[in-house]
Formats: structure tokens, C-alpha cells, sequence
């Protein structure tokens, strides 16, 4: 039942703005959210706001070396060595005395900004060469798809570590190794999605009418295929940032002095027998973001009926 | 038919093994300098080089050693480490001797949480397969949600926080070294056990209540409901049995994941297995040891996902028997 009203809501933003006036016309349907997502949107939309002004809000920048020892609880540290120098950490200071609320503020932007690159990367990639399979006959389909397979079969962190084996760690290089690593999997579902527009009676009539392919990819295929995709895009969003901080975590990501949460977990991770804060703080981080995103997801797809990305995982 | 099918499958299989082989071998290739300069680092010499090249066979064209290399991979001859593991310096230990030990102590662990998570996850999610919607299925959905959704070192440090540091029940590291007792093993090895299980519950009773629900949409489950059938005998008698076949690919799909969860929980305890050796020698850049560590991981996971796919090829009629 839910899959024919998700065929007819799916495409619902061009149906509805072009058939409004007709007496048939199918009731729009509001996107609503549960109570547990709006807590998500909120956790995220915070997340962003701190990626934009972080730099301006934060206590002190992420490299200063403040307390000379390091983990120190939270709350007021003062020097021993100078009369009068104290300074207060709200989460306490990190192995080299940098203030650690400090460094996930800066970290969000590494942390969030990579990860989004490397996602929109990985789409740009993916719905090209999937719409091109689809679009593009029998040959070429048959063909990127077994590369793709090959691709798919290997684990995406021992790909990771391979590639940086062998070509080092820099941002760009991250960003370009997660990107066309998932880029396999955007290609996959883009590809299903397209072919289901492909075979559908309204494309073969664009064709009778004589519509090029190009108009009929996006007057057609993308219009359709958007509202999944979009979906897909957050689940896609959680996978990278997972994937990058685990590389972090493994200290052949984000390198220092840049601060990111995973590799700020792996450099404070001594501190945990002390009590300390700073290796957990930047774990709840990446927790909060990730599971909020996968609620929005999840409650977005009730809506738009998009099983297609969650079955495709 | 089924008999192609799988030979079908099997054939992409080995195509897949082939194409990640040339992909790690092409890792090499790509490296600014050759193993040979790197080995040889400071002390280079245009004489000595050419000398060490000779000897490595580095002279010949990249085709050629990749088929010797692949002929190697093949017969378990893995070659030199550049990197000396086991205090040889300068290079020179056999990767057989590094991963030997290696392998066994990742499989040990691997095994254990296999044969904890698989039993129990089936349950947990056939259990919230049975009672959609009840205050359990609610439960057992949202916490394996946030279980998924959260890095595996998060699990990790939490359980090390709480069970290590808070109440000091468990050691925070893993050792492999003179057990009195496979207790004492046991207790060694429990907080990386505990963390992937965490991870491999979450994600396998999920596709497991999945599975069954899907099952259980079925035209035919619904007759059973309207001929009055009781619920738990539709389960168990009709549901089920078309359900193995997706149980047994979600099984295997999620063991194929333990290839990677397991790198960062051998990080993350210190335990000496095998992703341990990969990270390190990535860190050092040693590429026939990343190599061989990464030919053996994706053998495993292509393998993996080949019975995956081929218990479903043989519990699905319709693909046994295609029109």
C-alpha cells in the first residue's frame, strides 16, 4: 500500500505544481516530522551554525598551547609557574594543554567540511556515470557496471589505507580517496533509479515526440530521481564522516596541528584513564551529528516512501 | 540451471580477486621513487641501487612483475618486508613470519564474536520481527540505529571508560601473550570482543527484522492471517524457512564486515592481529606488507560476499529455476 502512494508522492513537487488546479489532483502531503526527528534537526542545524561562526565564538584558537599539563579537568586551570595566569576550560585542556572545547568548535569545520566535499564529490561522480549507464545502452552499462562491481567488492577502509599508503595524507587526497570510494555505491542507486524512469511510459513518449536524450535526462530523469537521491545523500553524509574519522581515528587522516574529532579521540585517547574529557567529548560530537542525521533520514523516507536507498546499503 | 548460475557467480568472483590484485599493485606503481630507493634511503648509490634492483627483479617491466608478484600472492610466497618488523633492521623479514601469528590471533577474535553476535542478533531481531510496533521492537530499532550510526571507537572508548577505567572490571588492552587459562584469554580479549559484537548486533538484528518483515508482507502470510492461523505459528512455520535464505546473506554480508571493523578495534586494544600489522606498515609506508595484509583481507571479504550471494541464489526458488 505505502509503495503506490510513495510511486505517486515521490516525483509529488512536479505533479503538484503543474496538475494543482485539477479536481483529481492528488492531496499534497506536508512532511511531517516525529518529535525525536525535530530533536535531530536541531542538533544538526546547531552543528552548522557552530561550522560557520566557529571561529568567532570559540574560547581560544585550536592550536594554542594553554595549561602546561595536560588533561586537566574542567573548570578554572592557573598556572604554577606564573602568579595570576589562569584561564578556564569548560571540557578541560587536551595531552598538550590546548583547550579541547576549543578544538571541536574548529574541528566541526574539518570534520563536517571534508566529509561534505568528499559527499558531494562522491554524488557529482556517481549520478553521472549512473545516469550514463542508464541513458547510454546495453554496452556501456554492462561495462561500467562490472567495474563498479570490482570496486564495490573491496572493503572501502582497506581501499583507504592502500590509497594512502601509497600516496600520503592531505585533505584534497582525503577528500578525493572518500569521494570516489562512495562514489560506487551513489553510482549503484542512481543507476537503479534512472533505468526505473527510463522504462516508464512518459519517457517513451518524450521519445515519440522527439525529445533529445539530453532534455529527456533532465526534464525527466532528474526531476525523478532528485527526492531519493536526496535521501540517500544524508545516509551517504553519515557513511563519510564515519569513514573519515575512522581513518583519523587510525592517524592517517586529518593530520596536525588541524584539529578533527576522530583524530582528536586517537591523540586523547591516554587521557581516559585519567577521567579525562577530551576523548570522549569528540566522540559525543561525532555521535550527536550521526545519529541525528540517520533520524532525518529515517523520518524523511517514512514520508517520501524511499526504501530504494536504505535496501541498497 | 542453479548449477551455471553459481559458476556464474563463481567466475565474477575471481574476475573481482584479479581486479583488486591489479589495484594493489598498482599502488606500488604509483609511488614516487621505487622499493628499491626507499629500502636503500640515504645510502643510495646509482651503483647500488641498480645492484638492489637487479636483485629484486625491479628492472623488469611492470607487467612482467606483476605477473611474477601475482604468481607469489598464489603460492603464499608474500616476499620481503622493507620495514624490519621483528627487529632485523633495515628490512629483510619474510612477510610469512610477520602475518603468520598475525592471522591466527585476527581469526581467534574473529571467531569468537562470530559465534556470540550471529546466534543472538538472529534472535533479537526475529524476536522484533514478531511484535512490530510493540515497546521491545521500538527499543531494539532505536538503539541499534544509534549503534550504527556511531564509529566503532566510539563503542570502544565508552566500553573502555566504563568497564576499564570506572570499575576497572577489564584489562583496556589486549594482549596475546602467556595465558594461564582460556579464561584468562577470554578476559584478555573481552572488551575488542565486546565492541564488535556490539557493532555486528546492531547491524544484523536489523537486517534480520527487515528480512522477516518483508517476508511477512507477503501474499500468502496474509492468507495464512485470514484463514485464522495464530501468529506465532505463522512465524515459525511459514515466515521462517523463506526467511533463511536472506538470514544466511545478512549473516555473511555481516561477517564480510568484521574485515573492517576489526582495524579499528586492533587499533584501538592494541591487539596483535593482522589489521594491526596493515595499519602499521601503512604508517611506515611498507607496500609489500600493505599489500599482502590487503590481498588477504579482500580475498576474505570478496569470499565472504560470494556465499553470501550464492545462499541466496540456492534458498530462492525463482532464482533456482528461472523462466
Amino acid at each position: 500500500m505505502t509503495e503506490s502512494v510513495a510511486k505517486v508522492a515521490a516525483p509529488g513537487t512536479v505533479v503538484g505544481t503543474q496538475f494543482e488546479e485539477l479536481p483529481d489532483a492528488p492531496p499534497k502531503r506536508k512532511l511531517k516530522f516525529t518529535p525525536v526527528g525535530k530533536v535531530a534537526i536541531s542538533i544538526v542545524c546547531f552543528w552548522l551554525v557552530i561550522v560557520v561562526i566557529g571561529p568567532w565564538i570559540s574560547p581560544y584558537h585550536e592550536a594554542d598551547l594553554i595549561a602546561d599539563d595536560s588533561f586537566t579537568p574542567s573548570g578554572e586551570y592557573c598556572s604554577e609557574w606564573e602568579e595570576g595566569m589562569c584561564s578556564f576550560h569548560v571540557l578541560g585542556t587536551d595531552y598538550l594543554g590546548r583547550d579541547v572545547l576549543s578544538r571541536i568548535i574548529y574541528g566541526a569545520r574539518t570534520t563536517i567540511g571534508v566529509s561534505f566535499a568528499a559527499t558531494v564529490l562522491a554524488y557529482i561522480i556517481g549520478v553521472i556515470f549512473g545516469i550514463a549507464a542508464a541513458v547510454g545502452g546495453s554496452k556501456l552499462d554492462m561495462g561500467l557496471s562490472r567495474v563498479n562491481d570490482a570496486f564495490i567488492s573491496i572493503p572501502h577502509i582497506m581501499m583507504g589505507l592502500v590509497i594512502i599508503a601509497a600516496v600520503g595524507s592531505t585533505i584534497p587526497i582525503l577528500i578525493v580517496t572518500a569521494g570516489c570510494i562512495y562514489a560506487t555505491t551513489v553510482f549503484r542507486i542512481s543507476r537503479a533509479l534512472a533505468l526505473d524512469v527510463m522504462v516508464s511510459d512518459f519517457v517513451e513518449s518524450a521519445r515519440a515526440r522527439g525529445e533529445g536524450l539530453w532534455w529527456i535526462i533532465r526534464r525527466e530523469i532528474l526531476p525523478n530521481i532528485a527526492m531519493p537521491l536526496a535521501t540517500d545523500f544524508g545516509l551517504r553524509l553519515v557513511f563519510i564522516i564515519l569513514f573519515i574519522s575512522s581513518l583519523s581515528f587510525l592517524g592517517l587522516g586529518v593530520q596536525p596541528p588541524d584539529s578533527d574529532w576522530g583524530s582528536m579521540v586517537k591523540e586523547n585517547l591516554q587521557g581516559l584513564v585519567y577521567g579525562s574529557l577530551s576523548p570522549i567529548a569528540p566522540a559525543i560530537a561525532i555521535a550527536t551529528l550521526t545519529i541525528s542525521i540517520n533520524l532525518i533520514v529515517d523520518d524523511v523516507s517514512a514520508h517520501a516512501g524511499g526504501r530504494l536507498a536504505k535496501r541498497m546499503l | 540451471m542453479m548449477f551455471r548460475m553459481i559458476m556464474r557467480r563463481l567466475g565474477i568472483g575471481v574476475v573481482t580477486l584479479w581486479v583488486v590484485s591489479l589495484l594493489m599493485f598498482a599502488g606500488t606503481e604509483i609511488l614516487p621513487g621505487d622499493v628499491a630507493e626507499i629500502m636503500l634511503g640515504q645510502e643510495a648509490t646509482p651503483e647500488s641501487l641498480a645492484a638492489l634492483r637487479g636483485k629484486l627483479g625491479l628492472d623488469k617491466p611492470a607487467a612482467l612483475r606483476y605477473l611474477e608478484w601475482l604468481g607469489d600472492m598464489a603460492t603464499f610466497d608474500l616476499g620481503l618486508s622493507l620495514a624490519g618488523h621483528s627487529g632485523t633492521g633495515g628490512g629483510g623479514a619474510t612477510i610469512e613470519v610477520l602475518i603468520g601469528a598475525r592471522l591466527q590471533n585476527t581469526l581467534l577474535l574473529s571467531s569468537i564474536v562470530a559465534a556470540i553476535s550471529v546466534p543472538l542478533s538472529v534472535t533479537l531481531g526475529l524476536l522484533a520481527a514478531m511484535f512490530p510496533t510493540s515497546l521491545y521492537d521500538r527499543t531494539v530499532t532505536f538503539t541499534t540505529l544509534c549503534l550504527v550510526a556511531v564509529p566503532e571507537f566510539f563503542i570502544a572508548t565508552m566500553l573502555v571508560l566504563i568497564l576499564a577505567v570506572q570499575l576497572q572490571w577489564l584489562p583496556s588492552i589486549a594482549t596475546m601473550t602467556d595465558f594461564e587459562s582460556v579464561w584468562d584469554m577470554l578476559r584478555s580479549l573481552s572488551l575488542p570482543i565486546l565492541t564488535l559484537c556490539f557493532v555486528l548486533l546492531a547491524q544484523m538484528s536489523r537486517m534480520t527484522r527487515a528480512a522477516v518483515l518483508n517476508v511477512m508482507s507477503s501474499p500468502y502470510i496474509e492468507m495464512a492471517i485470514l484463514k485464522g492461523v495464530p501468529r506465532r505459528r505463522i512465524i515459525l512455520r511459514h515466515a521462517l524457512f523463506n526467511a533463511i535464505g536472506p538470514i544466511v546473506n545478512i549473516i555473511a554480508l555481516n561477517l564480510a564486515y568484521l574485515v573492517s571493523g576489526v582495524v579499528i578495534v586492533e587499533v584501538i586494544f592494541a591487539f596483535p592481529g593482522l589489521a594491526k600489522l596493515m595499519v602499521d606498515g601503512v604508517q611506515v609506508r611498507d607496500m609489500p606488507l600493505v599489500q599482502a595484509c590487503g590481498m588477504i583481507f579482500c580475498a576474505t571479504y570478496v569470499v565472504l560476499i560470494l556465499i553470501s550471494d550464492i545462499a541466496s541464489i540456492v534458498s530462492n526458488p525463482r532464482l533456482r529455476h528461472p523462466k
